[in-house]
Order: structure tokens, then C-alpha cells, then sequence
């Protein structure tokens, strides 16, 4: 038993390991067809031109662009397997350093995001699930299609514009108060430049879980077992928690873990909006200034977290599940 | 016999469908269906798949779906059972013993079921499964691990748990051998005979004649015939056209088969539903036929022409 289990396991690690190999494969593909020279990127066309032909070639091989796209994957990966993921060519720091920091402030504002529209999404779900057309029903179903159908950035800016502009309730941007030493910022300083980006991605990602969530609930509502329930006496009340949360929580426990690649990528947007130094930010500026090494190290962190995440989720319901449970047991 | 504990009169069940695209049709599956059942009493409703026996019992129990609507009279020890009534009775004076596994959560183990959610019934419990042969194992399982059998015991344990005035069991029976399947019944028929009343849904006549006291046929969601057990020992006490073929369906008559099936509930033509198939149709078959009193019980037949009952 342990064994097979030890072996399933050992599997899922495997997945995740080939696909991230794809996956930095793919980005560097992507990168090396990049139609942005980093060298006018960042340098500037004018200053290049003003510079000496030798000036120009030390910075060509500074950003890498005199050497094949391959030897340079190559070399990377062949770091990157050692443990060193290099140097940061926009900020010059170790990229290690750069994504740890960046990884901290993410992991706060993306995990209360996450948290959040988990809970009041399963919430929210069970409260229109249970009577299906009622009023409950009906709000929460308006609420996720106009959610749905508006992208994170717009809602962003609304609540940019509502609270930090408007009534000046939260600040405007940034995860720390500016020209305030590192020293001096206190945990509030960083609540409160977090609430905003936060709310913005839980607003957004409780749509996806709450229509999941009242779909179950309500396929749950109209099963035989509930029906069978009620002929027993049992109270609605009774039926939803007995009944109800038993069997919705396990398929939105999933789900919950399989969308971690949505507040991934609604994080990309929403930092952008607030200006909040996280892990989204960091792609959009590595990418934007072709800091190969950067990207690289933030794609292979993102990309192993969202397949954990999915992993979890598997795990869960093999592990969670009677019937999986079983299942496996047989085979 | 004791007093009426269930009667049902004229019942009809319909359903709202969306067809195609909006178009809004309702759909009747349940129309003059009439049993009643005394106390002490074993009341067997037969009839083919889909003539209505689960409908049946999930009206009386007040659990139809939202999209169907009920119409006609249902009594209760002589008074109107109401939504409220019911809700009060159910699960209580009133059980169901449903007809399958998808009635059982998949996720909660069946002692937890079986005691439904009532602290300290640990004891019962095992009493209701162990009279059935299910050790206390049984408890830990999920409904997913239980063969046929077991199932069909544990859903008849959910019953005998309670104490009830009135059983109404939805096929009780099938996936249980014979030997097993007489027991079954033979403790619904103890609860009859200490003063319940028990009604047993079946499609086997065969099975309803050796405990039921009475038999009623149903057909196309309609009440055909109603008589006593006695009445079904031959053909010539037997009334309805549909009611003697059950008979001689019946392996020690010969296994005769009328060609032809039950229509389906959107072509259930207009009067009696066994029109379609009857060797002796007539055109005052095509409208509303009465039931009418026979000698041992009851029946709906242009060829019967007594007295209308009740
Ligand atoms: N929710 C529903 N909506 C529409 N039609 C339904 C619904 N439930 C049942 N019916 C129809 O009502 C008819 C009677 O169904 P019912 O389940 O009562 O049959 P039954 O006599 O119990 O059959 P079986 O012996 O197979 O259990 C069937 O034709 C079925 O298609
Ligand atoms: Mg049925």
C-alpha cells in the first residue's frame, strides 16, 4: 500500500519534472523569436548610436545576443541544474535573491487572494445551488457572468480609482510606502498597500469558483439521495450540510487547487495596475526587457507552483475520495 | 381489517417540460391513480415500468421534483395530508423504503445513514441491519462497496428503524433470492399484522399474491383494477382486460404474453391507457372510464358496467 502509493507519487514528480523541462524549453524558444532587440530595449537607439563599435560589442555579449540560441539554453540549463540561476541583467543581482523577494510579497497578496475567493466563492456557490431560480440564485449568477466577462486589469483600476484616489482610503501603489526605510515599514504599511490588488484578484477569481461550486450544489439538490433525505424527515437546512457540503466540498477542493494558474495569471495584470513589485510584475518587466535569466527563473517558479497545485489536486481526490481510493487499491 | 390509513383518490401527477427552444408542454404521468390501504393491512401496487409506482410513492411522501404539480386527494388516518402534515410525518409515522442505491449519499457510510444523523441509535442500527444478516462491518462501508443485495437490506433497515404507522416500499425486492425475498416480505407483513399498514410496490404479481392482502393494478399511471388477493387465484374474478393478461403471465398460467408495450407517457392516448393493446376494444374506451365496484375490490372497464365506487 505504501509502496504504491510511494510509486504514484514518484510519478506526479516525474510529470512535473518533464513538463517544466518543456516548459523553459518553450520560453526560450519564445524569447529568442522575440522581435525585441534587448540591446535598443535597454540601452536606447540613441545612445547606441553615439557608442564605439567595440563599446557595442562588449554589450552585445553582456545580453547575450552574440551567441546561438541553443549554446545560450544550454549553458542556462546546465547553471540551473547546479543551483545557480544566474544574474539578473536588468537589476544585476543574483536572480535567486530577486525572486525570493519578489516570491514573498506575491505569496501574501496571491495566498489571501486565493484564500479568499476560495471560501466566499464555495460560499456563494452553495447559496445559489441550493434553490436553483431563487433569489440567491439569481444575484450570485449576475454577479459571476458580469464578473466573468470583465478582465482583472479593468476591475483593478475601477478600485484604484474608487479607494485610493477618490477617497484615499488605501494608497495608490507599490507594496511598501515610499521613501520609508526598509526598517521602519510596519506589517500595516503592508496590509494596507496589499488590500487593494487583493480584492481586485478575489473578486475575479470567486466567479470561476462559485459557478463550479452552485452547478455541483445544485446536480447535488436534485440527486436521489437528497430526495431520499427529505422523505426522512430531514430538515433543508440539515440537507445542505449533511448532504450538501459533503459532497460539493471535494470537487471544489480540486478546483480550488487547479486555479492557482488563474490568480497566476490575473496577478500579472493586477500588479501591473498597482505597481506591486510581486512575481507578475517581475515576468512583465523581464519580459518586457528581455532579462533572459530573470524570466527564466520567474517562469520556472510560477510553472512549478501551478503544477503543484495541480498535483495537490489530484492527490487529494485519490487520497480524499472513498471511491478513489478504492479504485486504486483494485488496479 | 382496521380503519383507512392511506387513501388516495383521482391523484394526478404532470410534469412542465421545455421542449425545443422555449416551448413550455406539460407532461402527464399520473392520472386517476386510487389505492387505499387500512391499518394492518399489506396494500401491493403492480404494474410495468413507468406506469407511475415511483411517482406514486414520491407524491405521498410530499418529495416530487419542483416542475411537477399535483392534483386529487390524498388522506392520511381520514384528513387531508398536507404539505405540512407530511413534513412532520415523513420519516417518522410515514417511511419510504426507496428503489436504489443512488438513494444512499455516496460519501457517508451506511451505519451513519442508517442511524440518520439521530445520536445514540448505534444499537438500532445494528439490530435493523443484523436482522437482515448484515454484521456490524456493514456500518463502515460506503453505499459504492455493497453488492445488490446488501444494498437492498440496507435500504430496508433505513425503514425498520423507525417505528412507523405506514411503510411504502418501492420494490423492495429485486437483487435478494427468492428465500431472501420472501423474508422481506415477510417482515413487512409482521409490521401489517402488528397494525401498520404497508404499501409494497412491486412489477411481480407473483411475489404480491404469497403476502399482499391486496393487489392493485396499475397501467399507463392509471388505476385499472383493484382486488382483492383471493380475486387473482383466477382469471374469471379479474376484470380488466390488463389484469387477466398479468395473470396469465404468470409462470404457473402458461406465460402468455400480449404483443405490444405500454405507451409512452407523451402518446397516453385520451380514456383507457390500454386501448392500444386490448382484444376487446371498444369506442367508449376512448373516453373517461369510471371505476366501478366489483365483487371483490374495484375496476376501470367499459365491460364492467356496475356501480360507480365511491
Ligand atoms: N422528473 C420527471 N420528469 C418527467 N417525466 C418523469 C419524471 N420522473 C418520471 N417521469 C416519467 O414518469 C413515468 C413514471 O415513472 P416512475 O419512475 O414512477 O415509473 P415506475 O413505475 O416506478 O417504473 P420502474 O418500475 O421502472 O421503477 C415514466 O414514464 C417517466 O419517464
Ligand atoms: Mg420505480
Amino acid at each position: 500500500m505504501a509502496a504504491e502509493r510511494g510509486i504514484w507519487i514518484g510519478k506526479q514528480l516525474f510529470r512535473m519534472m518533464v513538463l517544466l523541462g518543456a516548459v523553459t524549453v518553450a520560453v526560450f524558444a519564445l524569447l529568442s523569436v522575440s522581435p525585441i532587440d534587448p540591446l535598443t530595449a535597454n540601452v536606447g537607439q540613441t545612445a547606441l548610436g553615439s557608442m564605439s563599435p567595440e563599446q557595442v560589442e562588449k554589450l552585445r555579449e553582456y545580453w547575450g545576443t552574440d551567441q546561438p540560441a541553443l549554446s545560450r539554453f544550454l549553458a542556462w540549463a546546465g547553471d540551473f541544474i547546479r543551483g545557480d540561476m544566474g544574474t539578473s541583467l536588468l537589476y544585476r543581482r543574483p536572480v535567486k535573491e530577486i525572486i525570493w523577494e519578489r516570491f514573498l510579497n506575491s505569496v501574501w497578496l496571491m495566498g489571501s487572494a486565493w484564500v479568499l475567493s476560495g471560501v466566499i466563492g464555495f460560499g456563494l456557490g452553495i447559496l445559489a445551488g441550493r434553490k436553483q431560480g431563487g433569489v440567491a440564485d439569481r444575484l450570485v449568477t449576475g454577479y459571476c457572468m458580469l464578473i466573468a466577462s470583465t478582465p482583472a486589469f479593468w476591475i483593478a483600476m475601477i478600485l484604484l480609482l474608487i479607494f485610493a484616489v477618490h477617497l484615499q482610503w488605501l494608497p495608490i501603489g507599490l507594496a511598501v510606502p515610499i521613501g520609508v526605510a526598509a526598517e521602519q515599514v510596519t506589517a500595516a504599511d503592508r496590509i494596507s498597500h496589499m488590500v487593494l490588488p487583493a480584492a481586485a484578484l478575489s473578486l475575479t477569481g470567486i466567479s470561476n469558483i462559485a459557478m463550479h461550486t452552485r452547478q455541483k450544489m445544485a446536480e447535488v439538490m436534485e440527486s436521489d439521495y437528497v430526495l431520499f433525505a427529505r422523505a426522512r424527515g430531514e430538515t433543508e437546512r440539515s440537507i445542505i450540510w449533511r448532504h450538501g457540503i459533503r459532497n460539493v466540498a471535494l470537487p471544489a477542493l480540486t478546483l480550488q487547487f487547479a486555479s492557482i494558474s488563474e490568480i497566476f495569471g490575473g496577478s500579472v495584470l493586477v500588479e501591473q495596475v498597482f505597481s506591486y513589485p510581486g512575481l507578475g510584475q517581475t515576468a512583465v518587466t523581464a519580459g518586457l526587457g528581455s532579462d533572459v535569466p530573470l524570466l527564466m527563473g520567474v517562469t520556472v517558479i510560477t510553472a512549478a507552483i501551478v503544477f503543484g497545485g495541480n498535483a495537490v489536486a489530484n492527490i487529494l481526490y485519490g487520497l480524499v475520495d472513498p471511491r478513489m481510493k478504492n479504485r486504486r487499491k483494485k488496479s | 381489517m382496521g380503519e383507512y390509513l392511506l387513501e388516495v383518490k383521482g391523484l394526478s401527477v404532470s410534469f412542465c417540460q421545455y421542449e425545443k427552444g422555449w416551448k413550455r408542454s406539460r407532461i402527464q404521468v399520473i392520472r386517476e391513480l386510487t389505492v387505499s390501504v387500512r391499518t394492518g393491512e399489506m396494500v401491493a401496487v403492480v404494474g410495468a415500468s413507468g406506469s407511475g409506482k415511483s411517482l406514486l410513492a414520491h407524491g405521498i411522501m410530499g418529495v416530487l421534483p419542483y416542475n411537477a404539480s399535483v392534483s386529487g386527494e390524498i388522506r392520511y388516518q381520514g384528513e387531508i395530508l398536507t404539505e405540512k402534515k407530511i413534513r412532520q410525518l415523513r420519516g417518522k409515522e410515514i417511511v419510504l423504503v426507496p428503489q436504489s442505491v443512488s438513494y444512499l449519499d455516496p460519501l457517508m457510510k451506511v451505519g451513519k445513514q442508517v442511524e440518520n444523523g439521530k445520536k445514540g441509535r448505534t444499537g438500532q442500527c445494528r439490530e435493523a441491519l443484523g436482522r437482515y444478516g448484515l454484521g456490524p462491518e456493514t456500518e463502515q462501508l460506503y453505499p459504492f462497496q455493497l453488492s445488490g443485495g446488501m444494498t437492498r437490506r440496507v435500504l430496508i433497515s433505513t425503514a425498520v428503524i423507525e417505528k412507523p404507522k405506514l411503510v411504502i416500499a418501492d420494490e423492495p425486492t429485486p437483487g435478494l433470492h427468492l428465500e431472501a425475498a420472501r423474508r422481506v416480505l415477510g417482515h413487512f407483513r409482521e409490521m401489517a399484522d402488528e397494525g401498520a399498514g404497508v404499501l409494497l410496490i412491486t412489477h411481480d404479481l407473483e411475489l404480491a399474491l404469497q403476502t399482499a392482502d391486496r393487489v392493485v393494478v396499475l397501467y399507463g399511471g392509471m388505476t385499472v383494477e383493484e382486488a382483492d388477493r383471493e380475486a387473482f387465484q383466477q382469471e374469471e374474478t379479474l376484470f380488466h382486460p390488463y389484469s387477466r393478461a398479468l395473470y396469465r403471465a404468470m409462470p404457473e398460467h402458461g406465460f402468455s404474453f400480449v404483443p405490444g408495450s405500454q405507451p409512452y407517457v407523451k402518446e397516453m392516448p385520451e380514456g383507457c391507457p390500454y386501448q392500444t393493446r386490448c382484444r376487446e376494444v371498444k369506442e367508449s374506451c376512448r373516453k373517461f372510464v369510471p371505476l366501478r365496484k366489483t365483487e371483490r375490490g374495484s375496476v376501470r372497464c367499459v365491460l364492467w358496467g356496475g356501480e360507480e365506487s365511491r
